[in-house]
């Protein structure tokens, strides 16, 4: 009796643990929480929260002014040494690969500081300058109080740890909001082609 | 001696919890010292457990199968990156953690690791040493972070921990399969529900 109940008891609970696992892990696609934020707002977009910004001329806007338009987004800190150059590479290239829809305002590029304090006007003018982004299409804004950055942060999925030494470990990803304002893609640094694809695809579509 | 062991598990996780926000903020600390210290309240707490209570379960553990495997599945899923994330991050989740790995994975191991015969014990060994070895490995060669609460030396640090442990395992297993009682006759008390395996080492 005693091997059959064992018998039952354990396949019950490996049954149990493997449909807890492949919850937990949306099908055993997602192991990481980076993954996972990519694969939830592909299946909910996101809607995204309103903030207060400043941009690299010192001008103010707030984040819905934007919407109407696509919007790739970043989070970035201009003193990062490693991410943020990356990031920052591929923005320029789709600065330059979706010059047609940026001209015609139906796509903007937009970097996110997440260092607002030390990332100035001044400071997000010298990020642009670096990677040659020429001011067209492409702002890099510091969120104006730290609410909405915080808003921001956790609407994104964005984790930023102070590293000790002045700089940040955090993750990061280029972010497809649509003209509703919901952000409904991440895409990993690294392929802007492919983000450039994605996105002239969404636009006739 | 059970009053005192209840109150030693109490205490160990009251001051987990109190050490929580220290233990939490490095890879290292929750992968180490979090999670097996949350394992061993539990073991404790299984020890105390009335023997009315355990002697319930044992006609559904035979060999201690079910706990062992009850055991694992708790701890893999506290394996995903997503899962030590979500601890570090959402207070729910911590409760789950802090609830969970004592009830569900220290517990059944206690009740479950003195029914265990040598294939079993041998298995779950040689599956921890594997998982050591695995994880270390991956983590000491990962150039992406697989936690976003974590850093990567954080990350490449536990890893070469991992294999430190993993060897030091191994070298245990190997010493007590080499030199340990390989008298056959020789069953520990209370062996009523194990095979002749048990007679072996890993004891």
């Amino acid at each position: 009796m005693a091997a059959l109940r064992t018998a039952l008891a354990s396949a019950a609970l490996l049954l149990a643990g493997g449909a807890l696992l492949g919850w937990a892990t949306d099908g055993f696609r997602a192991f990481t929480t980076e993954n996972a934020r990519r694969l939830a707002v592909q299946r909910h977009p996101v809607a995204v929260p309103d903030a207060a910004l400043q941009d690299q001329s010192g001008a103010r806007f707030a984040l819905a002014d934007l919407r109407g338009r696509w919007l790739l987004v970043d989070f970035v800190y201009t003193s990062c040494p490693t991410l943020c150059l990356a990031l920052g590479g591929d923005f320029a290239q789709l600065q330059a690969a979706l010059a047609g829809p940026i001209a015609q305002d139906r796509v903007a590029l937009l970097s996110i500081s997440f260092d607002p304090v030390r990332d100035t006007p001044d400071r997000l003018t010298g990020y642009l300058k670096q990677f040659g982004g020429h001011g067209a299409g492409w702002r890099a804004a510091r969120p104006v109080d730290a609410e909405g950055l915080a808003r921001l942060e956790q609407t994104f999925g964005i984790t930023v740890i102070p590293d000790g030494m002045g700089g940040y470990t955090h993750n990061g990803g280029i972010h497809l909001v649509d003209p509703r304002g919901r952000l409904v893609q991440i895409f990993d640094p690294g392929d802007p082609a492919a983000v450039a694809r994605e996105s002239e695809r969404r636009l006739q579509g | 001696m059970r009053r005192a062991l209840l109150a030693s598990a109490l205490g160990l996780l009251l001051a987990l919890l109190a050490l929580r926000p220290l233990l939490e903020a490095r890879m290292t600390a929750q992968m180490l010292l979090q999670i097996p210290l949350l394992v061993c309240v539990g073991v404790v707490l299984g020890h105390v457990l009335p023997a009315r209570w355990s002697a319930h379960v044992a006609p559904w553990n035979r060999g201690g199968l079910s706990g062992l495997v009850l055991a694992t599945v708790a701890v893999m899923f506290w394996m995903l990156p997503r899962s030590l994330d979500a601890a570090a991050r959402e207070p729910l989740m911590d409760v789950a953690k802090h609830l969970s790995l004592p009830l569900l994975a220290g517990m059944p191991i206690a009740l479950s690791w003195p029914r265990a015969g040598f294939v079993i014990r041998g298995v779950v060994l040689l599956e921890l040493v594997a998982s050591c070895f695995r994880l270390g490995w991956l983590y000491l060669i990962s150039p992406l972070r697989l936690c976003n609460n974590y850093a990567l030396d954080d990350q490449r640090r536990l890893g070469a921990w991992l294999l430190v442990i993993g060897f030091a395992l191994l070298a245990w297993i190997a010493f007590k399969l080499l030199w340990g009682n390989m008298d056959a006759r020789r069953l520990s008390p209370g062996a009523d529900d194990r095979g002749r395996d048990a007679a072996y080492p890993l004891h």
